[in-house]
């Protein structure tokens, strides 16, 4: 520990502090540009500069080590004559127009500006104009003279992006901030630059001149999009969500938010938004009142369990539900006599629910996955399905932590692997085997799992080393490992590997809300708290058995579903199909018979659990829009319509305080099977599909923000499949070919890619495009041209 | 044109004959006697570092830090990589002595930058040489060829245990890439522009390893060191300014070239040597190192010696060791502004001060130098320096207002004369 006075108050830090991360700890405020908790130190836009005692010169605070003994004034004439001659600096070619300027009002320069600048400029000369720079969709460049190349941007593209995405270019006063030529600013996490950039060079493209930053009020909220639960602060004017930043909070988010948080709130306010309920009468769609759409809808319900049962009905629901909404419909529906309840529309393995004794979950803390020494990451499409936890991930090895991959594709993770398996869907299950009998060899220990065919690559040796080598590790499936055919085994597998090598395993939750649902019983197998229930469909049998009658709460099947082919059939052969839905979607429009306006995360109080286990409440923002509902006034309405009792509750903390009321959330949290098993044998070699969710995709909202729709990631997809696969279909790179699944088929180009192993053909699914198409990773054909 | 006077560095190099440059004729000059010295009797590190700091050598790049101290910095006994890194960067206006070292004795640098990795337990060094020297670039690639041909350079030096890769690197031409730590950054294929210290090169450099990094002048200094001993490096100039040194003169002489002399040489001594005054004008002023260095008077000046004391003793720096000579015909305004606008060019835009203040100097003075200038101008020059100078990553800031307080300071009724009038004193003569 060392000792530092700064302006007088004594304290202790640790070794390596700089003078910037004293001051911070008691609260001493130094003006600063550059710095940034999260970002190297550039120590370029000396703003920090300070007295230390001793030495000639003022010294920059952010980047000055402290040494014992030190004596620091913040606040000296010959700091604050630096501090003002800095300013002074930044403003002679800074535009001073501020009252026409979109970060006026929040703007650090502005702020900075009253509190150690003058009011008269000695600066006489032309002031320098730099002209703007197409950064794409989000991010808008258009007012880079107001840039003081602090580079936060460039540091924030290259350390948290992971790769450089924007840069300075050129000397001196020349300096400009650029994107690379003809690229964009859009990746998966590029949108924290506007937050960062502490002027208005960098500002939302979206958000640009709607409003100023005072009349916005600020409310607290969480992510919808992904499992990791990002805090959220939502701007508001009127009744409409105008932006999205960040809320700190370090064991989630940190600061940052994905480009999907941060964006998304233009679906809230997408034209598609249903503002009334809507009945289907002889093909027309009609606007009906909420009293006339529930009246057909039970009508619709008591029709369907009169002629064909209770079982002929099925719920879908959505894991971007809250979860009194999801606890909500399990109840409506198992009050109702109808055990058919399913959240995980994009599963295709359900064996494991037999053997399930508890909610699915990520294992261990967010924190404890990015400070475990060794992770191994199985099927996941990283960078899409969870943007900000890979960042996290990439920043953990930086601190020294070895990550590993098995999956599918060998994508770009933007960080150093210390292994990985790349191999087909369908060798899957192989791969994490060879990882077991290594970790089984490594510990002399047992497997109920029979391993004899299996043979130990070099990489999932050096995988099971990395494991049972480290101090604390974590095993995690990703989406592709849980829409995975073969879920049941990997999950087993990974349980096997955690027990023997002492790793904590578990599932990164593909929703805002999938804890949630698996917690409040939104699955046909367990009830709320893991409660016994008669046992009903699944997602997928309620496909493969169409039901006569469906209920869908905020889900599109089409996008939502593991096969939409089937999925959309299923619809169009029942006799109803009810709609919770926010929007009016062209799906639904399709193949529902009625829809009811639901209100979106923004216009309701609930709460989500993320991949954690923790629970996060929220308020709605704002009102409802038009005349929709929440949810779970909507389920307690025909609760009590349905005749059904314990449907009156008044608020939504009644229904929360209903669910919690029946049991724990950290006990109930449990990834061990009762039994493990898996076929380790790779299957055989057919050609098969690995069809991910779109970053832009994931759910009703985003897939409706029209600036995310406008970035490279939303562009229409293309399949890849390595150039073995292009060989055997005799076709070139490029060349548009057929791709035939079931009994849907689609033109599209086939591009070879270097980074798929043979036997798959790459295309994503969940696509308006794509959705004629079947199950994400089933067999799949190539007809040419 | 060179002249080269009592040498260390040139030492019998015939500057006129095409092979001088070359190994043999190097070898004919006692070249890689130190080499094998030092691995003949196996010379403990410490004792090649005693040497050099001994011998009083001064970093030859302009800060004039000792050379043998700075290599006692390495962590010699650092198990991972570690490099020796030349600085052939040059872009001082003023400066070109290093680039005849790579013309007519590129190996006395070689073999410097050898002895150097031996010294600091180093197994590979870079030599960054400036952009727009590029023939001299190719013939240093050619000269490490001739060395590793002959067993000086690569593996097993001469046979012993002793192995020392060289590469040769050429930059593109900024100004910048000569600071060090943009030198690094550039030869790690980044932008260059010049690092926070502390971490020092010496704990985080190359490639964030152990490194040291010395101009070309300090390299090709040491085979002498070696060969012929600190003592008699140290007595050829004076005590804390051994050696002889290259002086890049240039301006109005007869004989503008690059001179080495023992440090502590007159300045009228070299003034002479240079040929005197051209067309026999007055001498006005000198900046004596480069021009980063303060001018001086040329009263002052014919009172100097030429090495790092006496020089800073007069208000300047010996720095690179360019001299830059001006007579009575030269416009005080006008070379300032050029001067001015060099720095604002090359300052590589990180730091606020640097980046706003050098273009903001230059407007100033360019203002003044065209009958622009206004009450204060003088004072707000001032100013703005006071609010550079010491407050940037790196030095290119100091050295952007040296000039400017120099210039003001020795020359200012031309200043005020200019100011007040709405034209300059001195009727500028280009030549
Ligand atoms: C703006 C700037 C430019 C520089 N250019 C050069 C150069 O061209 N050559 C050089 O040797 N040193 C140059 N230096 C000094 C180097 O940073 C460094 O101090 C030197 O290479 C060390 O070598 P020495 O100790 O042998 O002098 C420059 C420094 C600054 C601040
Ligand atoms: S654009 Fe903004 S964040 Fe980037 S360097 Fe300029 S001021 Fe800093
Ligand atoms: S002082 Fe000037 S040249 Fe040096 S780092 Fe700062 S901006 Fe760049
Ligand atoms: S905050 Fe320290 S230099 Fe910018």
């Amino acid at each position: 520990m060392l000792e530092i006075e700064i302006d007088g108050k004594k304290l202790t830090v640790p070794q390596g502090s700089t003078v910037m991360d004293a001051a911070h700890s008691v609260g001493t405020y130094i003006p600063h540009f550059c710095y940034h908790k999260k970002l190297s130190i550039a120590a370029n836009c000396r703003m920090c500069l300070v007295e230390v005692e001793k030495a000639p010169k003022p010294l920059p605070a952010c980047a000055t080590p402290v040494t014992d003994g030190m004596k620091v004034h913040t606040h000296s004439d010959m700091a604050k004559k630096a501090q003002a001659g800095v300013m002074e600096f930044l403003l002679i070619n800074h535009p001073l127009d501020c009252p026409i300027c979109d970060q006026g009002g929040e703007c650090q320069l502005q702020d900075l500006a009253v509190g150690y600048g003058n009011s008269a400029s000695r600066y006489q000369e032309e002031k320098r104009v730099v002209v703007g720079k197409d950064m794409g969709p989000l991010v808008s460049a258009e007012e880079m003279s107001r840039c003081i190349h602090c580079t936060r941007c460039v540091r924030f593209t290259e350390e948290i992006g992971g790769f450089q995405e924007i840069g300075m270019a050129n000397r001196s006063e020349f300096s400009e901030i650029l994107p690379f030529l003809g690229k964009t600013v859009d990746s998966e996490i590029s949108g924290n630059v506007i937050d960062l950039c502490p002027v208005g060079a960098l500002t939302s493209k979206p958000f640009r001149y709607s409003t100023r930053a005072w009349e916005l009020s600020r409310r607290k909220s969480v992510s919808p999009h992904d499992g990791l639960g990002a805090n959220l602060i939502v701007q508001v004017k009127g009744n409409q969500v105008m932006r999205v930043l960040p809320l700190e909070n370090e064991d989630i988010n940190e600061c940052w938010i994905a480009d999907r948080d941060r964006f998304s709130y233009e679906g809230l306010n997408s034209a598609e938004r249903l503002q009334k309920p809507m009945i289907k009468h002889d093909g027309k769609w009609h606007e009906a009142d909420w009293q006339t759409a529930l009246e057909y809808v039970v009508k619709g319900l008591n029709g369907v369990s009169r002629d064909h049962g209770k079982d002929a009905i099925g719920v879908l629901a959505s894991p971007h539900s809250t979860t009194e909404e999801l606890f909500m419909v399990q109840k409506l529906a198992r009050s109702f006599g109808v055990n058919n309840v399913d959240y995980r529309l994009r599963r295709s393995d359900f064996r494991a629910d037999a053997a399930q004794q508890g909610a699915l979950w990520l294992g261990s803390s967010i924190v404890e996955l990015a400070s475990a020494k060794s992770v191994l990451v199985v099927g996941s499409t990283q960078r899409q399905e969870q943007p900000l936890l890979a960042s996290r991930l990439r920043q953990a090895v930086k601190k020294g932590s070895e990550l590993n991959v098995i999956h599918v594709a060998d994508d770009a993770l933007l960080t150093k692997l210390n292994a990985k398996l790349i191999v087909s869907p369908q060798a899957l299950v192989n791969a994490l085997a060879q990882v077991l009998k290594a970790v089984v060899a490594i510990k002399s220990g047992e497997s109920a799992i029979d391993l004899a065919a299996v043979t130990v690559s070099a990489d999932a040796q050096r995988i099971a080393d990395s494991l049972c080598g480290a101090e604390t590790a974590s095993v995690v499936l990703g989406n592709v490992a849980q829409h995975h055919p073969a879920f049941s085994e990997l999950l087993s597998l990974a349980q096997e590997i955690a027990r023997l090598s002492g790793a904590r395993f578990g599932v990164l939750a593909e929703a805002a809300n999938s804890v949630g649902a698996e917690l409040v019983g939104a699955v046909p197998t367990r009830g709320v708290f893991g409660a016994a229930v008669s046992a009903g469909l699944n997602a997928q049998q309620m496909i493969a058995e169409p039901r006569k009658a469906y209920v869908l709460l905020n889900t599109e099947v089409e996008f939502d579903s593991y096969n939409p082919q089937a999925a959309v059939a299923a619809m169009k052969s029942a006799e109803t199909v009810i709609a919770l839905t926010a929007f009016k979607a062209e799906g639904l429009l399709d193949y529902a018979d009625v829809l009811l306006p639901i209100a979106p995360f923004s216009e309701t109080a609930g709460s989500f659990v993320n991949m954690e286990g923790r629970l996060q409440t929220f308020n709605g923002v704002v009102r409802p829009q038009g005349e929709a509902r929440p949810a779970w006034k909507v389920l307690r309405v025909l609760g009590n319509m349905l005749g059904l009792s314990g449907f009156e509750y008044t608020s939504v903390e009644e229904v929360r305080a209903e669910w919690q009321g029946k049991g724990e959330i950290a006990p109930s949290l449990n990834n061990v099977l009762a039994s493990v098993s898996a076929n380790v044998q790779p299957a055989a070699s057919a050609l098969v599909r690995v069809g991910e969710v779109p970053l832009y995709q994931a759910d009703a909202i985003c897939r409706r923000a029209s600036s995310l729709q406008a970035t490279r990631a939303a562009a229409v997809p293309v399949a890849h499949a390595a150039q073995s696969v292009l060989d055997a279909a005799g076709v070139q790179s490029g060349a548009v070919v057929v791709l035939k699944q079931g009994e849907g088929q689609v033109r599209v180009a086939l591009e070879a890619d270097a980074a798929l192993p043979a036997g798959v053909v790459r295309l994503a699914t969940a696509h308006p495009t794509t959705i004629v198409l079947g199950g994400m990773f089933d067999p799949i054909e190539i007809k040419q041209g | 044109m060179a002249v080269f006077v009592n040498g260390v560095i040139f030492d019998g190099v015939d500057t006129a004959a095409a092979d001088a440059w070359r190994l043999d004729a190097y070898v004919a000059r006692g070249g890689y006697q130190a080499l094998r010295k030092i691995l003949d009797s196996k010379l403990p590190q410490e004792d090649v570092i005693a040497e050099v700091k001994n011998s009083g050598l001064r970093g030859r790049g302009g800060a004039g830090f000792p050379t043998g101290l700075k290599w006692s910095f390495m962590p010699r006994s650092f198990p991972g990589d570690k490099y020796v890194v030349c600085n052939t960067d040059e872009g001082e206006p003023g400066t070109f002595k290093d680039r005849d070292i790579l013309r007519f004795n590129p190996h006395a640098l070689i073999e410097g930058m050898i002895i150097a990795g031996y010294a600091m337990g180093t197994k590979a060094g870079y030599n960054y040489i400036h952009g727009e020297v590029f023939a001299e670039y190719q013939r240093f690639e050619e000269a490490l060829e001739e060395a590793r041909k002959a067993g000086f350079l690569g593996q097993h030096i001469l046979g012993t245990d002793f192995s020392f890769e060289l590469y040769a690197h050429h930059g593109y031409g900024a100004y910048i890439c000569g600071e060090e730590t943009a030198l690094l950054e550039s030869l790690e294929g980044k932008k260059g522009q010049p690092r926070f210290k502390p971490p020092f090169p010496a704990s985080f450099g190359l490639y964030g390893k152990p490194t040291t990094i010395n101009n070309t002048e300090s390299f090709a200094s040491v085979p002498f060191i070696i060969r012929d001993g600190a003592q008699k490096f140290l007595e050829a100039g004076k005590p804390n300014n051994g050696g002889t040194k290259l002086f890049s003169v240039s301006g109005h002489v007869n004989r503008p070239g690059n001179y080495e002399i023992p440090l502590g040489t007159p300045f009228s001594t070299l003034l002479e040597m240079a040929g005197g005054m051209r067309d026999g004008k007055k001498l006005k002023a000198v900046i004596p190192g480069g021009s980063s260095a303060p001018i001086l008077p040329a009263e002052i000046m014919m009172s100097c010696t030429m090495d790092y004391d006496s020089i800073s003793k007069a208000g300047s720096m010996l720095g690179s060791g360019a001299v830059i000579v001006m007579n009575e015909d030269v416009c005080m305004i006008k070379a300032l502004e050029r001067l001015a606008y060099f720095y604002h060019e090359e300052s590589c835009g990180q730091c606020t001060p640097c980046r706003e203040g050098t273009g903001w100097l230059y407007r100033v003075i360019h203002r003044i130098a065209n009958g622009e200038g206004r009450p204060g101008d003088l004072e707000l020059l001032d100013s703005v320096g006071n609010n550079m100078a010491g407050r940037t990553i790196c030095a290119l800031a100091d050295a952007a207002v040296f000039p400017v307080r120099s210039f003001t300071k020795h020359f200012r009724h031309e200043f005020e004369y200019a100011i007040e009038h709405g034209k300059t004193l001195v009727d500028h003569k280009w030549c």
